[in-house]
């Protein structure tokens, strides 16, 4: 009987531009790199939508129409927001013609897809709120399921989302956290009353996310049909499986002519062959399925690479460096009230930007080198502090006018 | 093996890398005899020495030289002479070839010359041996001279030799472009090989301690003062990094016939009082003055490889190099910067200057990564080009 719960994150950063240190002071715009080079937000935005967001959307409105069965749940970064509202508005309409299905669920993260829990919990809690605000404007919803940014959870954040009433809060489904036993169950967050722990089935999403392409791979090539298999194999081991994936997986990390495309349409009939399959959204799957068991994440868990914590974005020098930095502006940022400045600070709280940083190259370099756009860790730092100088800098002036008016 | 010259009676890289690369052959199970033109103090247990006297007047080589003139500033007419006697002397070394390659007649499976002096050396020998031939390309005729002018005798010398070799294997992959383009050779048959490095940093006693107690900054340049190692773009970076970043010093190690000319634009600049100059380190003092600078810059307008960048990584000195040397085709860990582009390169110091956790991940990451750098991973790859050979 697994429900199959397809969860797509969808989320464009706002790479900071090469940014020399004779630019401060005199620049003020970070992200608006107009070059060839994929420092270019809106080029990218414009390369991910033609390769990826538009040939998805298109596919799922027809797969939502043909099978009456099919269920979807996404979440939104609201800095992706804001950029296909600025640039590219078709897009939105197409995901909103997902979402007037009715059978699409959206949920909660923080709007600038920061990882400001770890570093200031006032911060973190304006930046959910603004999400909230932007996703009832936009798509009339209000979600009730939270993911935070690179899906990093400990029992602190799950604490804190079921005393805000969020009926599911997601994590990776790892391991050495699990024990014995599984990630196809729902479990509830130690210490907590409420709230149901939805967990990653990293194994098979990573079947379609990382492994669908490669070739090496002894299940390559990946069908509708094999995976169904899979899929089904769990009926009476699980209730659920959570396939995780950023949404660029279709089509862009994962190309069309490698066959993702074919792959996905066949994928619901295949799975619904068996009477036992179904799919679900997050909200329906924790009201189905009682909590197995209690879970205890003491320490902050990710997605990201064999340590699955929050080293690829804050373990080395260059990185815990920055991200102090910026936190450590939080208090004149606020008392200057300047609206630019405010958004200018938040924007450079999103978790790429330290992630771009990531000095791990010879263990598992290949996945970060890939999503880097700048030539090295060492210049995305360069950039990123030099702006954040620039950053400090209009604070100190903007503080200091303010105190000679007053 | 054929070569040139061998520490500690070597003028630059092309001994220590003869050397390097030598042992660790040897530690992988290659008996090599290495044939030199002359006879030199030294001893190596782990290389059978074979000198062939070669009568003619042999002094050590430059590095590089871009006109005659320039050649004659090295070179003192009485001590040595013109580039026509190096010719002389490596068709000498190809005449005293012939007996020894005789008597080891049944010993060889692989001729391996080092650089242009030996190649009339090494084609002799293969011609008596029918073995294969693989050059290994240090520095080619047009790296010395900046492309001026290359010296004909030497670049047709260096033609015929890649021409008759069975596999050619530069340092660098600039210099495969190079050797492909220039030298007409298809690139099928040239392979990179990178220098690699197996020094370990040693505990020594600071240098320049003055500066750092009063809180000064030490960005170092180490090298020849010649055009080809770029010493005009390290000094105009050093003035947009004064204008920037007052408490720094500049460390200029080495010296060459560009030196007067780094010092009056220096001086024009009014940046003079921020410069040291060292004259020529080695040894100890080379690696005192490296673990002392906060940053190396390596600004060459053309380097084969660059060894130097990796010796200032082993001593756990954050580096700068220029993305037209051989060495920032491999290591990861390092800042890369054109040449060229002045106001990129004093970003990049300034950055260093300025922020400790850049230094400290460049330094940590860096002397992680040199370690897998070795001569061992070097002669990895001449071994697999071997069998293929063979």
């Amino acid at each position: 009987m697994p429900s199959v719960c397809l969860y797509f994150h969808v989320h464009q950063p706002l790479r900071v531009k090469k940014y020399k240190v004779f630019d401060v002071g005199y620049d003020h715009e970070y992200f608006n790199d107009s070059s060839n080079s994929n420092l270019n937000n809106k080029k990218v935005l414009e390369k991910v939508s033609q390769k990826s967001y538009l040939p998805a959307n298109s596919l799922f409105l027809k797969l939502l129409k043909k099978y009456p069965q099919l269920k979807l749940n996404y979440s939104f970064s609201g800095v992706f927001l804001d950029q296909i509202r600025k640039h590219l508005p078709f897009i939105l309409t197409s995901f909103k013609k997902l979402i007037d299905t009715g059978r699409v669920e959206i949920l909660s993260e923080t709007y600038h897809h920061s990882l400001a829990f770890f570093y200031s919990k006032t911060e973190f809690e304006r930046q959910v709120n603004l999400h909230k605000t932007l996703v009832r404007k936009i798509f009339g919803l209000n979600p009730t399921v939270f993911r935070n940014t690179e899906l990093a959870y400990n029992n602190e954040l799950a604490k804190w989302a079921d005393d805000k009433g969020y009926k599911a809060i997601l994590a990776e489904g790892w391991d050495p956290i699990l024990g014995w036993k599984s990630a196809n169950f729902v479990y509830r967050p130690i210490g907590t009353k409420k709230i149901k722990l939805l967990l990653k089935n990293y194994r098979l999403s990573d079947d379609i996310a990382f492994r669908f392409s490669e070739k090496s791979w002894k299940d390559w090539p990946l069908t509708a049909e094999k995976f169904s298999q899979w899929i089904s194999a769990i009926n009476g081991n699980g209730h659920l499986v959570n396939l995780f994936m950023d949404y660029e997986t279709i089509g862009e990390h994962q190309w069309k002519e490698h066959g993702i495309f074919d792959f996905l349409e066949k994928l619901p009939e295949e799975i619904l062959k068996d009477p036992e399959n179904n799919f679900t959204t997050l909200t329906e799957a924790v009201q189905r399925f009682p909590a197995m068991d209690k879970l205890d994440v003491p320490h902050v868990l990710t997605w990201a690479d064999t340590e699955r914590d929050l080293s690829a974005w804050t373990g080395n020098a260059i990185q815990s460096s920055a991200i102090k930095f910026i936190y450590g502006l939080e208090k004149d940022i606020l008392a200057t009230e300047d609206i630019k400045l405010i958004k200018d600070w938040r924007n450079m709280q999103i978790s790429d930007h330290f992630y771009y940083m990531c000095t791990k190259w010879f263990a598992d370099g290949d996945v970060h080198k890939y999503f880097n756009p700048y030539d090295s860790p060492y210049e995305a730092f360069i950039s990123f502090m030099n702006a954040a100088n620039d950053l400090k800098l209009r604070v100190e002036t903007c503080l200091k006018k303010r105190k000679k008016k007053s | 093996m054929l070569g040139w010259e061998l520490p500690p009676f070597n003028s630059g890289g092309l001994g220590e890398a003869c050397l390097g690369l030598s042992r660790a052959l040897s530690k992988k199970g290659v008996s090599i005899n290495f044939v030199l033109p002359k006879r030199l103090n030294i001893n190596l247990d782990f290389i059978n020495l074979i000198f062939a006297d070669v009568d003619e007047k042999i002094g050590k080589l430059a590095s590089c030289y871009t006109t005659c003139i320039s050649w004659s500033k090295i070179f003192p007419s009485e001590s040595f002479s013109p580039p026509q006697n190096y010719v002389k002397s490596a068709f000498r070394f190809a005449e005293k070839i012939e007996l020894i390659i005789k008597n080891l007649k049944d010993e060889v499976d692989i001729i391996h010359a080092h650089d242009w002096m030996t190649f009339p050396a090494a084609m002799s020998a293969k011609d008596i041996l029918g073995k294969p031939l693989v050059i290994h390309v240090h520095s080619t005729e047009f790296d010395r001279t900046g492309g001026n002018c290359p010296n004909p005798q030497v670049y047709g010398i260096e033609k015929k030799g890649f021409e008759k070799a069975d596999r050619i294997l530069p340092v660098g992959g600039f210099m495969k472009s190079m050797i492909v383009e220039k030298y007409g050779i298809s690139q099928d048959k040239v392979k990179v090989i990178y220098n690699g490095i197996d020094q370990v940093k040693k505990d020594l006693p600071p240098a320049l301690t003055v500066f750092k107690q009063l809180g000064y900054k030490v960005v170092l340049y180490l090298g020849r003062i010649t055009l080809q190692k770029g010493p005009d773009y390290f000094v105009r970076a050093a003035k947009r990094v004064s204008d920037f970043y007052p408490k720094v010093i500049f460390v200029v190690a080495g010296s060459g016939d560009m030196q007067d000319f780094m010092v009056s634009e220096a001086a024009k600049l009014e940046i003079l009082d921020k410069f040291i100059f060292t004259g020529f380190l080695r040894g100890d003092e080379k690696d005192r003055i490296f673990q002392a600078a906060d940053l190396y810059v390596m600004p060459s307008v053309s380097e084969p490889f660059g060894i130097a960048a990796l010796e200032a990584v082993v001593n756990g000195t954050p580096v700068l190099i220029s993305k037209q040397s051989g060495v920032s085709e491999i290591l990861k860990n390092a800042l890369k910067v054109d040449f060229w582009d002045i106001d990129e390169m004093a970003n990049k110091i300034i950055s260093v200057l300025k922020y400790g956790s850049l230094k400290r991940d460049l330094s940590k990451e860096g002397s992680k990564e040199v370690t897998f750098l070795t001569w061992s991973r070097s002669a990895d790859e001449v071994l697999n080009v071997y069998e293929q050979l063979v």
